[in-house]
């Protein structure tokens, strides 16, 4: 096997490795996970069930109903994206096992990348049990809902999210104590500017400028279109996310690089928050 | 070793024999750290973890590092494994720069703290195949090398499914011991490895680092406060007090040099002051000093 072959495959089982230890904790955490999920739904309907009390007609309600869930939805998914991403470092300095995976030859692409596959299949998986158990207990019709173009849309726009995750999980080694609160700042600010719950144009002109950068603003508009009136893929929401995909990789990559060595140069790396 | 991970072995068998194993030089670390005294707002003021530090160590030999908490020795093994930048002079491990190689040198070392690190929620097993999966070792590879690795140390089988947070200090360090040798490391860092262990556990990990040196090719730098246990496992003995390293050579000429008979009198004559071995978490002592 050439040293190239040997690398990539190592670099591969190392992936495989991220996710398998994901999937342990999955695991032993289930219950508790269980849980989470029971929060999620009620939180999700406290947002929802303004739509009832919109007092529109039922046509317009289910609309509303629906434009307000694919947001709640997204909201969830994103959560579960930052919080892996952040946990990356937190969790296991918390474990103590980061300089155990740090010293470890795995390329950190491949490293944060694992995570963050992980948390795109958990975050769907819980996502969609999320949007279909509070559609159910409303009662949302979504008679011409594209759902395989609303996932194929949430699917590319996840290239993004582990981006910007991977900006975001450098925060803990920066600050132990608050680095990890501070990337759920992060995804609320970027689901502010991207219209969670409404259209990005009545947002202030500056800050509709900011939507223009953020993959959540073409992820909400694509998926709300998909369920609520059937639209496919469409381009105008597919070129920038390729864009912002082929981007934030990288850009995150090199402010997590940044991050490691500051923290290996004035010992934070072990240091618990 | 019967089973090694296949990237370490590719590595090792292209290593040239006639390089150290380690090699420092004029090696420096500084931390910032805020004098308790002086309050929170204070100034940060430099903090000498090691200074000027030179050594070599062979390949094959197996060094000991004796120094008290707080002396700069948890600080070596996190620059020596990549986990620390230097702030002056050089380390090179088999001849690779700590620093710019940082990722070939990941491939060689391993290593084995006093806080035997793992997921508690995850068994033995598990987390020996998290571990040796970055270091290219597929399922069906761990499938059989773990529980051989487990049972070179002593783990008791029915036990490898149990939560780690459910096993004694002792079990938790055989299985870090057991973590670090499933990568086939051929510089192995063992720092504090028995610190807080019963007498018992003690030996047993001591009688298995020595049979790692008899059995695999591995150059060893064990850094420790207790003196016994340098004595009986070193080729040679270092001496780091405060970020200074003393001396590095055989124990008796170490006893021959200050002309005494232990090497706590030898500390006592090298630096003026007792010897004073904490038993405790010594690296989060050495932690709570740099960060105050």
């Amino acid at each position: 096997m050439s040293e190239f072959a040997l690398e990539t495959r190592n670099q591969l089982v190392g992936l495989f490795g991220i996710v398998e230890r994901n999937v342990y904790l999955t695991k032993r955490y289930f219950l508790w996970d269980i849980a989470f999920m029971v929060w999620t739904i009620a939180n999700t309907l406290t947002i929802v069930f303004i739509a009832r009390a919109a007092h529109v007609p039922p046509a317009k309600e289910n609309t509303l109903a629906t434009i307000l869930l694919v947001g709640a939805t997204i909201w969830a998914f994103l959560g579960i994206i930052f919080e892996f991403m952040t946990e990356t470092v937190a969790w296991e300095r918390w474990e103590g096992t980061i300089e155990y995976t740090f010293m470890a030859p795995l390329s950190r692409l491949v490293h944060l990348f694992g995570q963050g596959a992980f948390a795109v299949l958990y975050g769907l998986i819980r996502a969609t049990i999320l949007f279909f158990a509070v559609a159910a207990f409303i009662g949302i019709h979504t008679p011409n809902a594209n759902y395989s173009a609303a996932l194929a849309l949430l699917a590319l726009a996840s290239v993004s999210f582990i981006g910007v995750g991977i900006m975001t999980s450098v925060l803990p080694l920066i600050s132990p104590e608050k680095g990890a609160q501070l990337g759920f700042v992060c995804q609320g600010v970027m689901l502010v500017v991207s219209g969670v719950y409404y259209p990005v144009s009545v947002m202030p002109e500056w800050m509709q400028w900011i939507a223009k950068i953020s993959p959540a603003t073409y992820a909400l508009r694509g998926c709300r279109n998909s369920i609520v009136y059937g639209t496919g893929l469409v381009w105008a929401d597919v070129w920038p996310l390729l864009i912002i995909a082929v981007l934030a990789t990288p850009i995150g990559l090199a402010i997590f690089r940044v991050g490691e060595r500051h923290a290996k140069r004035h010992g934070k790396l072990k240091r618990a928050g | 070793m019967s089973t090694l991970a296949p990237s370490t072995t590719d590595l090792t068998s292209r290593l040239d024999r006639q390089v150290p194993a380690v090699e420092v030089r004029d090696l420096r670390k500084t931390f910032r750290r805020r004098d308790r005294k002086a309050g929170r707002f204070a100034r940060k003021r430099a903090w000498p973890a090691l200074a000027d530090v030179t050594f070599t160590i062979a390949r094959g030999e197996c060094v000991a590092i004796l120094g008290q908490n707080g002396s700069g020795k948890s600080t070596l093994v996190r620059l020596l494994s990549t986990l620390l930048i230097n702030d002056g002079g050089e380390a090179r491990v088999f001849g690779h720069d700590v620093d710019r190689e940082a990722s070939t040198i990941r491939r060689l070392v391993n290593r084995v703290s006093v806080e035997a690190s793992f997921f508690k929620k995850m068994s033995a097993s598990e987390n020996l195949s998290y571990a040796a999966r970055f270091y290219g070792m597929t399922p069906r590879q761990t499938r059989t090398a773990v529980p051989e690795i487990l049972g070179q140390v002593g783990f008791p089988p029915e036990r490898r499914g149990e939560s780690m947070e459910n096993l004694s200090r002792g079990m938790q360090q055989k299985v870090a011991l057991a973590r670090a040798l499933l990568t086939s490391p051929v510089l192995l860092l063992l720092d504090e490895p028995t610190t807080g262990l019963d007498p018992r556990s003690k030996l047993e990990v001591q009688g298995f680092i020595r049979q790692v040196r008899a059995e695999h090719d591995a150059t060893i730098l064990l850094c420790t406060h207790d003196m016994a246990e340098a004595e009986t496992l070193a080729d040679r003995v270092g001496l780091l007090d405060r970020g200074r390293l003393l001396f590095l050579e055989p124990v008796e000429d170490v006893k021959r040099r200050f002309d005494v008979e232990t090497l706590e009198q030898a500390f006592f004559a090298a630096t003026g002051r007792e010897f004073v071995a904490e038993e405790g978490d010594s690296e989060d002592d050495e932690y709570r000093e740099v960060f105050g």
